[in-house]
């Protein structure tokens, strides 16, 4: 039956319509995918691709310990996301260690205690949505949580866009006219933070630095304006989510893994065939030199 | 009676010591430059001279020692956008997706509102820059597609359109074709007409001759710091260098 179903395209995109938890699995991970590719555009061109490995990683502590105490999950990932960047920074300055190897080990370990505190905290709390997602399981409480998360990012990314441009390009220019270079870093970690939680819902910890990195790499390739790349950026993110979730309902596949490998192969096709900066455009360039 | 000697003063540095975690990057460093003067930096690598424009634009903090800008603190400088930087070609991100005019409008940024929206004031000011170092044919042009002369003259357009009276270069003259070095050395002059003043950090002796009013020989700490006629002599140019003799460093003509 299921065969016959999709035979047309337009029953394969309304079928799952029908269904209530796919209509919110679309619409959600579609914010979702939109903030974290909003972001994306500043990680990648920040260059921390690494950060925000190490971020949504961190958070999971955080995760735990709050559904046991009761708070909203967000607060507990966004103490221990910044928590992370900070011990991150301390460790760095006090030891000889270098950078990416503090990084690794902080997350890791962070990471690890989250795990071991699942197994020790008895409660309803489902470590496999947890580290691979469950957007076709997601809560009243948690669509209203995500949707205020998200708008928040939203807007704090939005307002202060302009100035986290700079930041990313030239910090010093920024500290030398006065503008606020300790609240702008702040700021990118904390929203990192909060898209590292509403991400985790839609592809789980272990995935979701793909929804943070990977729109804003694709876009990075297809544009050379900052503005462009943001669009870019988030409609590969939404058209992502949507095609990893028809395509893990109509051929039973983790859900979370499906959205991340079409964000992969969306990534792949503007490697390929980039206009200015696909590797075919960049051979064509020397063709005419031989 | 202090308050007054400050005044005469645009720059004034006295005694600044910086470290990074506790490594000495720069000890008893003074500096004094007042308006319409030019002063060359000159330094090893890793003598302080980037550590030096750091500390005067407060992007690291001193440990040490006093800083005033126009007789005031190095914050109320940033505020009133008294202080512009121009950085070195490697020390920005060339394939940033950012075109000139973006680049030039961030010189404005300091003293639009929180939203940075553009005033006509401001426009026009980016317009005027761009127009100074020519490059009004690349006004949408992404930074990537600039060669190292155009760069430059981007981040220079900047510090113009910021409308500071001090600036700071590091090399300006590094990695930039004659016509670019033409157009830096004619905006120097005009710099200096207009009251500016000038820091500038370089490798080549003959620029510092042909620019610069004072020079400042830096190792760590201050070698020497005086008219360049007297102060750059063969002698403290060894010093600074480490023994190396500027027979060596700059050929047997200098």
């Amino acid at each position: 039956m299921e065969l016959c179903s999709f035979l047309t395209l337009d029953s394969f995109i309304t079928d799952p319509l029908t269904h209530d938890f796919m209509r919110k699995a679309l619409l959600m991970s579609s914010l979702v995918a939109a903030v974290c590719g909003f972001l994306s555009s500043f990680l990648t061109l920040k260059g921390w691709a690494l950060m925000g490995d190490a971020v949504s990683h961190s958070v999971m502590p955080g995760v735990v310990v709050a559904y046991a105490l009761g708070l909203p999950f967000s607060l507990g990932a966004f103490i221990f996301g910044v928590g992370s960047v900070a011990l991150i920074g301390f460790i760095k300055q006090k030891s000889r260690v270098k950078e990416d190897t503090v990084i690794g080990l902080v997350f890791t370990g962070f990471f690890a205690l989250g795990i071991v505190l699942v197994s020790k905290i008895k409660s309803n709390i489902d470590l496999h949505s947890i580290l691979f997602g469950s957007p076709l399981g997601i809560s009243l409480s948690d669509v209203k949580q995500t949707i205020f998360i998200s708008l928040l990012v939203v807007i704090l990314l939005s307002i202060f866009r302009k100035d986290l441009m700079l930041y990313c390009f030239d910090p010093r220019h920024a500290k030398t006219v006065g503008i606020n270079v300790f609240f702008l870093h702040y700021l990118l970690l904390t929203c990192l933070s909060l898209a590292a939680v509403v991400g985790l819902q839609s592809v789980g910890i272990i995935l979701v630095v793909a929804m943070l990195i990977t729109p804003g790499a694709t876009a990075y390739l297809l544009t050379d304006k900052f503005d462009n790349m943001t669009v870019i950026s988030v409609l590969s993110a939404i058209i992502s989510s949507l095609i990893g979730i028809y395509v893990s309902f109509w051929f039973d596949l983790e859900t979370g893994g499906s959205i991340v490998l079409a964000q992969t192969f969306i990534f792949l096709f503007a490697f390929l065939f980039a206009p200015r900066y696909g590797i075919f455009k960049l051979k064509k360039l020397f063709a005419g030199y031989k | 009676m202090e308050t007054i000697n400050y005044q005469n003063f645009r720059i004034d540095a006295e005694n600044i010591c910086v470290d990074y975690n506790g490594k000495v990057a720069l000890y008893d460093a003074n500096l004094k430059l007042k308006p319409g003067q030019i002063c060359g930096l000159v330094g090893m690598n890793g003598a302080g001279k980037t550590t030096f424009f750091n500390a005067l634009t407060g992007f690291v903090n001193i440990s040490k020692g006093k800083i005033r800008i126009n007789g005031e603190s190095v914050r109320t400088a940033q505020k009133d956008q008294t202080i512009a930087y121009v950085p070195q070609n490697e020390g920005i991100d060339s394939q940033f997706p950012i075109s000139v005019w973006d680049v030039v409008m961030m010189g404005r940024y300091g003293s639009m509102n929180i939203f940075r929206c553009p005033r006509e004031s401001d426009v026009q000011a980016v317009k005027d820059a761009i127009d100074r170092v020519d490059l009004t044919d690349h006004l949408s042009s992404p930074i990537g597609n600039l060669s190292g002369g155009q760069r430059k003259r981007t981040f220079l357009a900047r510090a113009i359109a910021q409308r500071a009276s001090i600036l700071l270069l590091d090399e300006p003259f590094s990695g930039v074709d004659i016509r670019t070095e033409k157009l830096i050395s004619e905006l120097f002059i005009q710099f200096k007409n207009e009251g500016k003043t000038i820091l500038l950090s370089t490798h080549d002796m003959i620029h510092v001759r042909e620019f610069c009013d004072l020079v400042l020989l830096i190792n760590k700490t201050v070698v020497a710091y005086g008219e360049t006629s007297e102060v750059f002599t063969p002698e403290n140019i060894t010093t600074t260098f480490g023994g190396i003799s500027p027979d060596f460093l700059f050929g047997p003509e200098s």
